[in-house]
C-alpha cells in the first residue's frame, strides 16, 4: 500500500516534464505533501524519493535545509501564523506584537495551541514592510497589525 | 523639474486591471511583438546593453553585458531565472510588480528569453508571496490561452515556457547561484565562482538570471528607447572610466519611522532626504530621524547628515556603505538605540546564514551573541574590538566566504563602528539597557 494518496502521486508527477532533473521536483513535491499533510512523514520522504530516483537522505536533506516543513513528531495546526521580526516591523511594534501573540495563544514561537488551530511562527521579513507590523497567514499577508486587530484575527482563526 | 512620470508603476498607480485583456489594452506585449518581428535576438541583447541598465536585484551589475556572456552558439538549452527571492529585509518593489502588473513583468521575461535564445524560464518567487504566485500563474495561464507562451509564439519561430517554482523560507535562495541549487532540488547552498552562471548555471547549463524589476525595465526599453531610458537617472562620472553610470526610473521602498511607508518610483539618484519627506511623509510622531538603512540591512547604515547623498549606484559607498543594493530605505527615528538596530540586524544574518563557510557560519553568531550582550547592558569594551575584527574578516571581499551574505553582515557592524562609536561605548561604560532588552519578551529566541 502506497503512503500517498494517488491524487497526491499525480500531481507530483505532473511536474516531471518541467524539469531536465527529476531532483528538481523535490521542493515541488514536498510543498504539495505539506500542504495537505501539514507534515512530511518518514513514509512520504520515501515514497517522493522512489518517484524521483533518489535516495530518501537526498530529499530529507533538502527538506530540513529549509526550516519551512515540519516532520510527522511535529506537524503544523491548520492555520500558520506568521509574525514578521525584522527590522521595518520591529521599528514599529513587531516584536511586541509576536511577544502579544504568544501571551495571546498561550505557545511560544513555533508551538501549537492547545486546540490545534494555530501555529504561531516568527518570520524574518515577509516583504509587506510598507505595512508594519504585517503577519502572515499561511502565504497571504496582513498589513498593519495593530493588538486589536490581532485579538480579533486570533477569534477567527480559533472558530 | 518636471515631475518624474512613473513607468513602472503606472498601471498600479491607476489601479489598472492586472489581466491580459487590460494589460492588453494599454498597450501591453507590443514591446515583446516588435523585438520579435523587427528585431533579432543580438539586437536586443545590443539594445538593453546600449541603455546601461544595470541589475536591480542588488549587484548592479550591467544587464546586457551579462547577457553577453553565455557562450556564442551554443547548441542549448540556455536557462532564464528569475530572481524573486525578494528576502532582503525591508525590501517589497519586486511583490508590487508581481502582485498588481505581473504582465509588465512577464512579458519582460518574453523579451529576455527571446534575446537570450532561451526557451525555458524558472520563476523562482519566495514561498511568502502567495498573492503574487496566484496572479502570476492565472497571468502565465492566459498566455498560454493566447499564443503568447509555448510553442511558436505569435506565429514566428520562437517557443517558450515559463515555470513558477516557490520557494521554502530561505534568505540564501536569493544569492544566484544559492537560487539554482535550490531550484535544482538541493540545499540552497551557494556555489563557488567561477564558473559564473552564464557559462555552467542551472542544470549545468547557461543561465542568465535576473531581478524582477530588471526585466519589468527591459520592457519599457524595448517599447521606449535607449535614449528614453537615458534621460533619466545619472550619467557616469567621466573621472571613472569603471563606471557604468545609474540610468532609468528605481523603484524606492520607504520604511521604517516614517508617517506613510510606501513604494515609489523615481530617476535613479533621488535623496534619502527627499525620500523621507518627500515620499515618506517626513518621520513619524514629530520626531527626527538618527539614520537609516539605504538599500536593505546588508548595504550598512548612514547616518542623518549623510541624507543628502544620491541614492544612485555609487552615492551610498561615498558615505561609507556597501552600495544601492536594492533602494529599500529604512528609517529609524532619534529615540532609536543603535545596539537594538543591530541586534535585529546581525540576528537576521545568523539566523539565514546558509553554514557552509565557517567565518560566515561563526561569525555572524558572534556578532549576533555580542549585540545581545550589549544591548542588555552586558556588553564589555573589548567586545568592540571582536566586532570590528569579525565584521572586517567575513565576505567574498575579503576572501574568506563564497557569497556576499557574509559581506552584508559585517558592514552594518563596521559602518556603526565608524559613525556611532561613543553611543555603543557609553552603553557599554554605564550598562544601559536598551528599550527592546527591557521589554520581557516570551518570544527570546
Ligand atoms: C545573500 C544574497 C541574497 C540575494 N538576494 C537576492 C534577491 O532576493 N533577489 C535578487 O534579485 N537578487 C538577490 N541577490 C543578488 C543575486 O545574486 C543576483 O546578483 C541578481 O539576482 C542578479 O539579477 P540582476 O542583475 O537583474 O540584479 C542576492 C545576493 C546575495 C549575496
Ligand atoms: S558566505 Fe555565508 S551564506 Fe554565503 S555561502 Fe558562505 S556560509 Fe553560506
Ligand atoms: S520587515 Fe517585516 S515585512 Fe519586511
Amino acid at each position: 500500500m502506497a503512503f500517498l494518496s494517488e491524487a497526491l502521486r499525480k500531481k507530483i508527477e505532473a511536474y516531471i516534464p518541467r524539469y531536465p532533473s527529476k531532483q528538481a521536483v523535490t521542493l515541488p513535491a514536498l510543498h504539495l505533501v505539506h500542504d495537505e499533510l501539514r507534515c512530511v512523514p518518514r513514509e512520504a520522504i520515501k515514497e517522493i524519493a522512489a518517484m524521483l530516483d533518489l535516495a530518501p537522505a537526498q530529499v530529507h536533506d533538502t527538506m530540513t535545509f529549509y526550516e519551512f516543513f515540519r516532520e510527522e513528531h511535529n506537524p503544523l495546526a491548520e492555520t500558520r501564523l506568521w509574525v514578521c521580526r525584522s527590522l521595518a516591523c520591529d521599528l514599529r511594534g513587531g516584536e511586541e506584537l509576536l511577544n502579544h501573540f504568544c501571551h495571546k495563544l498561550g505557545v511560544q514561537p513555533g508551538g501549537k495551541t492547545k486546540d490545534g488551530k494555530i501555529t504561531l511562527e516568527f518570520a524574518e521579513c515577509l516583504g509587506a514592510c510598507e505595512g508594519a507590523p504585517a503577519v502572515m497567514i499561511n502565504d497571504e499577508h496582513r498589513h498593519n497589525v495593530t493588538t486589536e486587530m490581532a485579538d480579533a484575527l486570533v477569534g477567527e482563526l480559533s472558530r | 523639474m518636471a515631475e518624474f512620470e512613473p513607468v513602472l508603476l503606472k498601471r498600479i498607480q491607476k489601479k489598472a486591471d492586472p489581466f491580459l485583456d487590460a494589460y492588453r489594452a494599454d498597450g501591453g506585449y507590443s514591446a515583446f511583438a516588435k523585438a520579435l518581428n523587427d528585431m533579432a535576438p543580438a539586437q536586443v541583447v545590443d539594445l538593453v546593453k546600449t541603455s546601461g541598465l544595470r541589475g536591480r536585484g542588488g549587484a548592479g551589475f550591467p544587464c546586457g553585458l551579462k547577457w553577453t556572456f553565455l557562450p556564442k552558439d551554443h547548441p542549448g538549452p540556455i536557462y532564464l531565472c528569475i530572481n524573486a527571492d525578494e528576502s532582503e529585509p525591508c525590501t517589497f518593489n519586486n511583490r508590487i510588480l508581481m502582485e498588481e502588473d505581473p504582465h509588465q513583468v512577464l512579458e519582460g521575461i518574453l523579451i529576455a528569453c527571446y534575446a537570450i535564445k532561451s526557451s525555458r524560464a524558472y520563476f523562482y518567487l519566495r514561498y511568502e508571496y502567495g498573492k503574487a504566485y496566484r496572479n502570476l500563474q492565472r497571468a502565465i495561464d492566459e498566455l498560454y490561452a493566447n499564443n503568447l507562451l509555448g510553442k511558436n509564439i505569435l506565429g514566428k519561430d520562437f517557443s517558450c515556457d515559463i515555470f513558477l517554482h516557490r520557494g521554502a523560507g530561505a534568505y540564501i535562495c536569493g544569492e544566484e547561484t544559492g537560487l539554482i541549487e535550490s531550484l535544482e532540488g538541493k540545499r540552497g547552498w551557494p556555489r563557488i565562482k567561477p564558473p559564473f552562471p552564464a557559462i555552467e548555471g542551472a542544470f549545468r547549463k547557461p543561465t542568465i538570471v535576473n531581478n524582477v524589476e530588471t526585466l519589468a525595465c527591459v520592457t519599457h526599453i524595448v517599447d521606449r528607447g535607449v535614449d528614453w531610458f537615458k534621460s533619466i537617472g545619472i550619467a557616469p562620472d567621466p573621472k571613472n572610466p569603471r563606471d557604468a553610470g545609474s540610468y532609468g526610473p528605481k523603484l524606492y521602498c520607504i520604511s521604517g519611522h516614517v508617517n506613510t511607508p510606501c513604494c515609489v518610483e523615481l530617476p535613479l539618484g533621488v535623496t534619502v532626504r527627499e525620500l523621507v519627506e518627500k515620499h515618506g511623509g517626513g518621520v513619524w510622531k514629530g520626531r527626527k530621524a538618527k539614520g537609516a538603512i539605504p538599500g536593505g540591512i546588508s548595504m550598512g547604515i548612514m547616518t542623518e547628515a549623510e541624507f543628502d547623498t544620491p541614492l544612485d549606484f555609487n552615492g551610498p559607498g561615498r558615505v561609507g556603505c556597501l552600495g544601492l543594493g536594492t533602494a529599500a530605505v529604512t528609517i529609524f527615528d532619534d529615540q532609536t538605540t543603535i545596539p537594538d538596530v543591530l541586534f535585529n540586524i546581525t540576528r537576521f544574518f545568523a539566523h539565514e546564514s546558509c553554514g557552509q563557510c565557517t567565518p560566515c557560519r561563526e561569525g555572524t553568531g558572534w556578532m549576533w551573541k555580542i549585540m545581545d550582550r550589549l544591548r542588555r547592558g552586558q556588553g564589555r569594551l573589548e567586545d568592540l574590538k571582536i566586532l570590528e575584527d569579525v565584521s572586517k574578516s567575513i565576505g567574498i571581499m575579503p576572501g574568506t566566504t563564497i557569497c556576499g551574505l557574509a559581506d552584508g553582515a559585517g558592514w552594518p557592524i563596521k559602518n556603526a563602528l565608524a559613525k556611532f562609536r561613543p553611543e555603543l561605548e557609553s552603553f557599554i561604560r554605564t550598562g544601559e539597557k536598551s528599550r527592546a532588552a527591557s521589554l520581557q519578551m516570551v518570544g527570546a529566541h
